[in-house]
């Protein structure tokens, strides 16, 4: 974005002096940045949190999916004059609504949720042909815009991430109980139908938001990743959850700074971050099993550092 | 079909489980059928089961596959309706999530990458059915003390800090019972719990259930296709079977003659030298487990 901006005459692009402090001041003195960040920071906490669970009830194809019938809601708001943000709203909730409705029979109908998506996806672009004007709102949509976000939409996107954090803390426990054991969870009088709904709203309002970050095609880079990459390294599930929203919000605030002082996009910083923290975690998890694995093989200076074995307190 | 609703029959409990105060013995049955009748989409699975459980009771439900075992499980816990006669439990009409009901559903194994704690596993038989989150530290920390006490009363103490889906099939089992007895259940159902566990495991997990219901009390209702593995430590078996319930102790229900008036079909169950029990002549059984029946007898 800064990029463009150059491109268009602004000649703020002076690269980081590596003083951080200053640096950061630099990049927090213009508006448009206060605003990426207020907005990114938002939607990262809730993509992370929500990802978590998303990675945990293994629907990340419905979240893929609900991001690009979502497009279909922001190249029909485009048409209509509205903010495209709003159709993604719109649109995906909807769609999370019909797929939380039908919930356990849609489970595994990854063919039906993928024609859905393809037409959805036709659907969008018909829209933007039909659209006359400059259809750079919904390549934006796409792709992502947070460097063009305004004040009200910042407002909005903080807003929503509040109701969106107290509705998850309010079915936290029902929601993972039925994410780990849904058997058992329906027995304990859970209503695992209703709480899997109300994930999936939950969800679109995430991808929502995410999508002014990432874009609907980049979303998993935000919504998926941290809770993998959580999921990696903590085995408790609310270590987990801090962990994946630190690290989308890290992932965020990395890209957000890389895209100003570079000409690339703050979308391919994101989904590049995404991705390399991704492969970091699991080398690390593959290089301590390795180290693991040497320091138990017999030999006379290795096997003293093989992991003390569980005193075998099994009475059978 | 033939029941045994005597209690006097059914309060007879041979390993002379201790009565716990909070044991509804004194209360009467814990499950209590009358001609009841399972099925769904309108049709019948099976029909004219007439039996009564008794608290502290050990009772195994045996049969093929898709005769209708885990039906009755669901039943009990209020998420199918009888499709004929009444069920009560507890003495009332079954409600979902009746908290002194421990259930551990037939499963495949956990995702093995799954890296969830094994102990967090088990805490949500705690509080997982409750709404919010638990936030002060007096109550997590009696969480984890419950959590360790389950865990180690099914011998699993040591797995606690593990990942659950890295864990064995036996060592998952164990888990998924510690996570129903960490809410202190009386009545605790078993949906194949011995299902896709090597000999020793099999023997090892009916004897934990065993001994744990020695411990605490409770009533055991498990469902197995294999009775052997179970046949030391069951009071009464149920035999599911061509639309019909048989219930009584194994030696009245396991025979040639009542397992073939029960599958209207030439069956012989066998004894090995170290009281084994085969039921053999079920080849055309299990090949059409559907096949149309009239009306049972």
């Amino acid at each position: 974005m800064t990029g463009a901006l150059a491109s268009q005459g602004y000649g703020f692009l002076s690269g980081p002096s590596w003083n951080l402090l200053a640096d950061a001041q630099n990049m927090l003195s213009f508006a448009f940045m206060r605003n990426a960040f207020a907005a990114g920071t938002a939607s990262a906490v809730v993509a992370g949190l929500i990802g978590y669970f998303v990675v945990l009830r293994a629907s990340s194809f419905a979240a893929h999916a609900i991001s690009h019938i979502g497009f279909a809601g922001a190249a029909g708001a485009v048409l209509l004059g509205v903010n495209p943000v709003l159709g993604v709203g719109v649109l995906s909730l909807a769609a999370s609504v019909g797929m939380g409705v039908l919930g356990r029979r849609l489970r595994g109908r990854d063919v039906v949720i993928g024609l859905v998506m393809a037409f959805s996806l036709g659907l969008g672009y018909l829209f933007i042909s039909l659209y006359t004007g400059n259809a750079t709102n919904a390549y934006a949509v796409l792709f992502g815009q947070i460097f063009g976000i305004t004040t009200g939409a910042v407002q909005i996107t903080v807003l929503t991430s509040v109701v969106v954090l107290a509705l998850l803390a309010a079915i936290y426990r029902p929601l993972l109980f039925a994410s780990l054991d849904e058997e058992v969870a329906e027995a304990r009088g859970i209503r695992v139908g209703a709480v899997g709904l109300g994930f999936m709203m939950l969800l679109a309002l995430a991808v929502t938001e995410a999508v002014q970050v990432s874009g609907v095609l980049l979303i998993f880079a935000l919504l998926v990743a941290p809770g993998a990459i959580a999921g990696r390294v903590f085995r408790r599930p609310a270590a987990a959850l801090a962990l994946s929203a630190a690290v989308a919000v890290l992932i965020t605030w990395a890209s957000l700074t890389l895209a100003f002082y570079t000409p690339y996009p703050v979308s391919f910083y994101v989904t590049s971050l995404a991705f390399a923290a991704y492969l970091g975690v699991r080398a690390a998890g593959r290089g301590a099993w390795l180290g693991r694995r040497l320091a138990a093989l017999p030999g006379p200076r290795r096997g003293t550092a093989s992991e003390p074995r569980p005193a075998a307190t099994v009475r059978l | 079909m033939r029941g045994t609703a005597e209690p006097a029959a059914t309060a007879a409990v041979p390993c002379g489980a201790p009565e716990l105060p909070g044991n509804r013995a004194a209360a009467g049955p814990v499950i209590e059928a009358t001609a009841l009748a399972s099925g769904y989409h309108g049709r019948t699975v099976w029909s004219g089961a007439d039996f009564s459980i008794a608290a502290g009771e050990f009772l195994t439900v045996l049969g093929p596959n898709g005769a209708g075992k885990s039906t009755l499980l669901r039943m009990v816990l209020g998420l199918l309706r009888p499709a004929h006669g009444t069920l009560r439990v507890f003495g009332g009409p079954p409600r979902r999530g009746n908290p002194a009901i421990g259930y551990v559903p037939q499963r495949r194994t956990l995702d093995s990458d799954l890296g969830v704690r094994a102990a967090d596993l088990v805490g949500l038989g705690v509080d997982g059915h409750r709404w919010g989150m638990s936030v002060t530290p007096r109550k997590r920390r009696e969480k984890a003390e419950e959590v360790s006490r389950a865990l180690a009363s099914v011998g699993a103490a040591h797995l606690g800090g593990r990942a659950a889906g890295r864990l064995s099939g036996g060592e998952q089992q164990r888990l998924q019972l510690a996570q129903a007895l960490v809410a202190r259940p009386q009545l605790l159902l078993l949906d194949e719990p011995l299902a896709s566990l090597d000999l020793r495991s099999q023997q090892e997990v009916s004897q934990l259930v065993a001994d744990l219901r020695a411990e605490y009390g409770f009533t055991v209702v498990l469902v197995t296709h294999d009775i052997n593995p179970v046949l030391g430590v069951t009071d009464r078996v149920m035999y599911v079977a061509g639309g019909g319930v048989s219930v009584g102790p194994p030696e009245e229900v396991i025979t040639s003659a009542s397992l073939s008036r029960l599958y209207q079909a030439e069956v012989e169950v066998l004894t090995d030298s170290r009281g084994r029990v085969f039921v053999v002549g079920l080849e055309a059984e299990t090949a059409h487990p559907h096949s149309p029946r009239g009306p049972r007898p």
